[in-house]
């Protein structure tokens, strides 16, 4: 790993690598006096599959929430595409193409599936008002681009069967794609998924997991996950941070993680004195 | 009898187009229930005070004229210019959209996520005050309000009436014009709900928050625009009821009919809103002809707020809610 260069890599499986897409540079979050995150740094990179782990309460949701905007960091600077990020409202960095889902799904429930999924689409949409309401000139190319967009990320995530429920009466795995079909209308740069396994059988665990490698492999999506399952981690990701405690104590491959004393000592537990 | 049964049926006709009023009102409400879940109870007043700006700029009055000539010693009272109904009109949307802003930015920005009772509350507050700043700022005498819409008689109707049943309805041109114009309004508003960017926001703003934002969607926004939007249905609605009866401060009392008619339609529902101004208003000037005379009369000050009663007891969703499914 340390031959990396700027221009990326190529993963033994023969993916493209890109340069760095994000870099957290000494990210320190407080709750009042609580230390959510203290000074961590890594970069992410385009293209890649980078996970956040560690155990409950270690900070990882902070992390993902200081990435999407969602909280300010009392220290410490955001990269994105090569330039510091000023101080943002969350809606802003979604602008900018950063899409998330959340760790308790935030859906609209009174909207069908496929009305949440043009929602994602919102940046994409720059006709006037006037012409979407009448549907003429540009607002007609647009919604019919947006249409394609969003029916090929349907497909694509095998949800075509629901279009047109309300999401409110999805089970719980479904409205977990929902969200990310979301997240994905938007084309984004970076996707940040907030345990996108949680609370799923195994069975619905290997078709989200499948998902998520097919979304990176097929439009080539730079993807931050959160996860508590281990060996779901070690086998999608690329590159992994662990966070203990609001600190870092280990990033790199799943393989240098795994054989990392401080990473081994996090999970198996040891002493904290 | 049949007599008895033609004057029955103007009386409905009028009592329709009364209802299409309380629904303007109505809508004002629905429109920020749904995309904030602040039930305002100043929306009557906002009309109110829409109308109120809207004389007041066409007359050329000085805004605040009796602050200003009680401080300095002045003697201003108006400009001395008349601006044409409808430049006053874009101008008094205008002033609606400020409010609209200084609304959210002094008062339900700093409430967000609050109890509902709490935003209620803040309503109530913005009621009185917008009242009583309607009020130093333009005067309290009323006002005759004439933006040039047909009023009178209707003669079309009245003689085709007589052709066919020997009796000619008295219909208002200012009614069937208000009706027209509520039609369009409720066409548009839920033409823009359902196809335009801004209208999926809304509704994505009214459904979740985090998920809004996440998505690239500014709460402020939406939250500014659907202040906006219930301030031109404010505007429309003052324009009627002003040029109906008059400028003046009992026309924020029409907000209280609305809560009936919210209370038939369903709190959430646009058509719903329309429908249950229509019955009120009809079901009012009916009971009034058939059994007002029998009971003392009058019966218009009450017969709304027992209806809203009685489908509160049978039918608390109203006609067209949602319905109220309890998780267990």
């Amino acid at each position: 790993m340390k031959d990396m260069d700027t221009q990326g890599y190529t993963t033994a499986d023969g993916r493209k690598i890109g340069g760095v897409v994000m870099e957290m540079k000494n990210i320190t979050l407080r709750f009042g006096g609580v230390m959510a995150i203290s000074n961590i740094s890594f970069d992410i990179r385009e293209g890649e599959i980078r996970a956040i782990i560690g155990p409950n309460g270690a900070g990882k949701s902070s992390m993902l929430n200081v990435i999407s905007g969602f909280y300010n960091p009392q220290e410490g600077e955001v990269i994105y595409k090569g330039q510091k990020r000023p101080q943002m409202k969350p809606y802003q960095v979604a602008r900018q193409g950063i899409a998330r889902t959340f760790q308790n799904i935030a859906l609209f429930e009174g909207m069908t599936v496929l009305d949440n999924v043009m929602t994602g689409r919102i940046r994409q949409m720059n006709a006037g008002l006037l012409a979407q309401a009448i549907w003429k000139g540009k607002a007609e190319r647009e919604e019919t681009e947006n249409r394609e967009a969003v029916e090929k990320i349907i497909d694509f995530l095998e949800i075509q069967h629901i279009r047109k429920t309300p999401v409110g009466r999805l089970p719980y795995g479904l409205k977990k794609r929902v969200e990310l079909a979301r997240a994905l209308a938007a084309e984004p740069s970076i996707l940040l998924l907030d345990e996108p396994m949680a609370g799923m059988n195994v069975e619905e665990k290997e078709d989200m997991s499948r998902f998520i490698l097919d979304v990176n492999d097929e439009f080539g999506t730079t993807i931050v996950l959160i996860e508590h399952d281990m060996g779901v981690v070690m086998d999608l990701s690329d590159r992994v941070v662990v966070m203990d405690y609001g600190k870092k104590i280990g990033d790199g491959t799943p393989d240098e993680v795994r054989n990392n004393q401080a990473v081994i000592d996090a999970y198996l537990g040891v002493a904290h004195d | 009898m049949p007599e008895q049964f033609i004057w029955g049926l103007e009386v409905l006709l009028n009592g329709l187009m009364a209802g299409v009023l309380y629904a303007l009102v109505a809508l004002g409400f629905v429109l920020i229930y749904k995309a904030s879940g602040i039930f305002n109870f100043a929306q009557g007043v906002m009309a109110l005070f829409a109308a109120l700006t809207l004389v007041g700029i066409m007359d050329g009055q000085v805004p605040f004229a009796h602050l200003i000539n009680s401080i300095f010693g002045t003697e201003i009272h108006h400009f001395g210019w008349h601006v044409p109904a409808f430049l006053a009109i874009l101008l008094t949307m205008v002033v609606m959209v400020a409010l609209a802003w200084a609304v959210n930015k002094f008062v339900f920005k700093h409430l967000v996520n609050q109890e509902p009772i709490i935003l209620f509350m803040a309503t109530i507050g913005l009621a009185y005050f917008l009242e009583g700043f309607g009020d130093i700022m333009w005067g309290s005498d009323i006002k005759k309000l004439d933006v040039g819409l047909p009023q009178g008689i209707n003669g079309v109707i009245d003689e085709a009436t007589y052709q066919i049943l020997g009796y000619g309805f008295f219909i208002d041109n200012l009614d069937l014009f208000a009706t027209a114009i509520a039609a369009a309004l409720v066409f548009t508003l839920i033409v823009f709900a359902q196809y335009t960017k801004q209208g999926r926001a809304m509704r994505a703003v009214a459904d979740d928050h985090q998920a809004a934002l996440s998505v690239g969607i500014s709460l402020n926004f939406i939250w500014v625009m659907v202040w906006s939007l219930a301030g031109f249905v404010a505007l429309v609605a003052g324009i009627m009821w002003g040029t109906k009866s008059g400028v003046q401060f009992s026309l924020s009392l029409i907000a209280l009919k609305a809560l009936p008619v919210l209370m038939l339609g369903g709190f959430t529902s646009i058509p719903g809103a329309i429908v249950g101004g229509l019955l009120i208003g009809m079901g009012e000037k009916l009971f009034e002809f058939a059994i007002g005379s029998a009971i003392g009369g009058a019966t218009e000050n009450w017969f709304a707020y027992v209806l809203a009663l009685l489908f509160l007891v049978f039918r608390p969703q109203g006609l067209f809610g949602e319905k109220i499914i309890e998780r267990v």
